[in-house]
């Protein structure tokens, strides 16, 4: 098999298949992947900021807080929704390896490889926020939690993924094998997030518990449904612009070596 | 399957002719358990509780060790190249490989575990079911650290990069596999250990298997 390392580009894109093969092959060319995203990546980039910025504000400022917990529930604006996004990546992390052990999709690799730090940041904000509510709440910054476990090890997962991702000199490779760790990951999550729980439950009575009176009034609803759209659209945001920055840094990184390889300096 | 049996053989005769980095698992395994009880004292009420959970952690570090060579020592020398061409598929060959792993450090660490243990206090009557669990528990072990082997083949700085993948894929076996040392009737523990282990006796080596490919195509 040639080697197109590198240049995605030059990779031939067989003859489809299927209809599903033919309607993924339509989106595997990172060519056309650039001419949908580029216009639209500004504007999205911007309704994300402005979303997140109008829900955090009501959220912080205007909302009421909760009679309970006092001014520390508003973190909650922050928590909530960064977690939500923090599993459903995880989510497209594992589409994205069976898009690309399945179809070997090009443009799957390379969201693959991008979407890693994206999620792993918003599962860091998730721990970090969550542990700067429980000091106030719970009187300590950390506890052997299922929830806070499981997510902690979603953060491990996600590390893995991106260290693997980025270890090998030859990145078809990294994508081979990142694609196979993110599949494995996918099925082993909800068996490590019940034995976390089930850990949980054997080690600890229920002394405390995270979800609580979960009576939410509108007031606070509504601006963790505007935080919770800003993230999503801030984490397609960030995902797009960093394939589409992906993309490009393969390109450059093939113009040199064809540069190179002609005796150019 | 003669060929499936050959590779095993060949695993165990270069086991045999290397004893030493078997050996220095093994021996991993009893300095470890007494540096646990060296850094929380003697008293063993302390040591006694705690012998459980840290003969499982450190018979987990203790596989970690040797998986860094499984597939490396092949690949680098060629080996591996041989071994898929061989006949057997990759699959296969992964399998072979895990089941090398597992008898000469799952096995050894599962009979040397009961002497550890009793050097951590544990009560005697204790170390049969400690025992039980590590069974299941050990060839877990291989099963998922030689997965992770297999994915992290060829990587740059591998060393570091092998235990950072394969130890969040062990969390369920060691809560199980510890819950069910400690718990009076661990029916349920033993249960879903047996459960991992079906779900993983397969998916293992398939993993390793594509793994494998990727590695030598």
């Amino acid at each position: 098999m040639p080697d197109y390392t590198g240049d995605i580009d030059a990779r031939p894109i067989g003859a489809p298949q299927s209809k599903a093969g033919a309607w993924l092959h339509r989106f595997a060319n990172p060519g056309r992947f650039q001419r949908l995203v580029q216009p639209i990546l500004p504007w999205l980039t911007m309704v994300a900021f402005v979303t997140t910025v109008v829900g955090l504000v009501w959220g912080f400022f205007y909302a009421p807080a909760d009679w309970q917990q006092g001014i520390a529930s508003r973190i909650m604006y922050v928590h909530i929704p960064a977690a939500w996004v923090a599993m459903n990546g995880y989510a497209a992390l594992a589409i994205c390896s069976l898009l690309s052990i399945v179809w070997r999709h090009p443009l799957a690799d390379i969201a693959a490889k991008e979407i890693g730090p994206v999620g792993a940041g918003f599962t860091a904000l998730c721990l970090i926020s969550g542990s700067l509510w429980g000091r106030p709440e719970w009187g300590t910054y950390w506890v052997w939690d299922a929830r806070l476990t499981s997510v902690l090890i979603l953060l491990f997962l996600y590390l893995g993924h991106m260290a693997l991702i980025r270890a090998f000199d030859n990145p078809q490779h990294g994508y081979r094998a990142a694609a196979i760790l993110g599949l494995v990951g996918a099925v082993n999550l909800p068996i490590i997030v019940f034995s976390v729980y089930w850990w949980n439950t054997l080690h600890q009575g229920n002394s405390i518990s995270v979800t609580g009176p979960s009576k939410i009034y509108v007031t606070m609803l509504y601006p963790l449904i505007i935080c919770t759209v800003g993230f999503y659209l801030a984490f397609a945001a960030m995902c797009l612009g960093r394939i589409s920055s992906g993309i490009m840094e393969n390109r450059a990184r093939a113009l040199l070596l064809a540069r190179a390889e002609r005796g150019g300096a | 399957m003669s060929r499936f049996l050959a590779l095993i053989r060949r695993e165990l005769i270069l086991a045999l002719r290397h004893a030493g980095d078997s050996v220095a698992s093994l021996l991993f395994f009893i300095i470890a358990a007494s540096l646990f009880a060296f850094a929380v004292g003697p008293s063993p009420a302390v040591l006694s509780g705690i012998a459980p959970g840290v003969i499982w952690v450190i018979a987990l570090l203790a596989a970690l060790l040797p998986l860094n060579r499984l597939f490396a020592a092949d690949y680098e020398d060629g080996g591996l190249d041989q071994l898929m061409v061989s006949g057997l598929p990759a699959s296969a060959v992964a399998f072979g490989k895990i089941i090398g792993h597992w008898l000469t450090t799952g096995l050894p660490l599962l009979i040397i575990a009961g002497p550890v243990a009793i050097m951590l206090r544990l009560d005697a009557s204790g170390v049969p079911q400690l025992l039980l669990t590590l069974l299941p528990g050990t060839i877990l072990l291989s099963l998922v650290g030689g997965m992770s082997a297999a994915i992290t083949l060829g990587a740059r700085g591998g060393t570091v990069l092998l235990p950072l993948i394969a130890l969040p894929l062990m969390i369920p076996a060691l809560i199980f596999g510890a819950a069910g040392a400690v718990t009076p009737h661990p029916i349920a523990e033993f249960a879903m250990l047996l459960g991992l282990l079906a779900l993983f006796l397969p998916l293992a080596p398939l993993a390793a298997g594509a793994a494998l490919r990727a590695a030598v195509s």
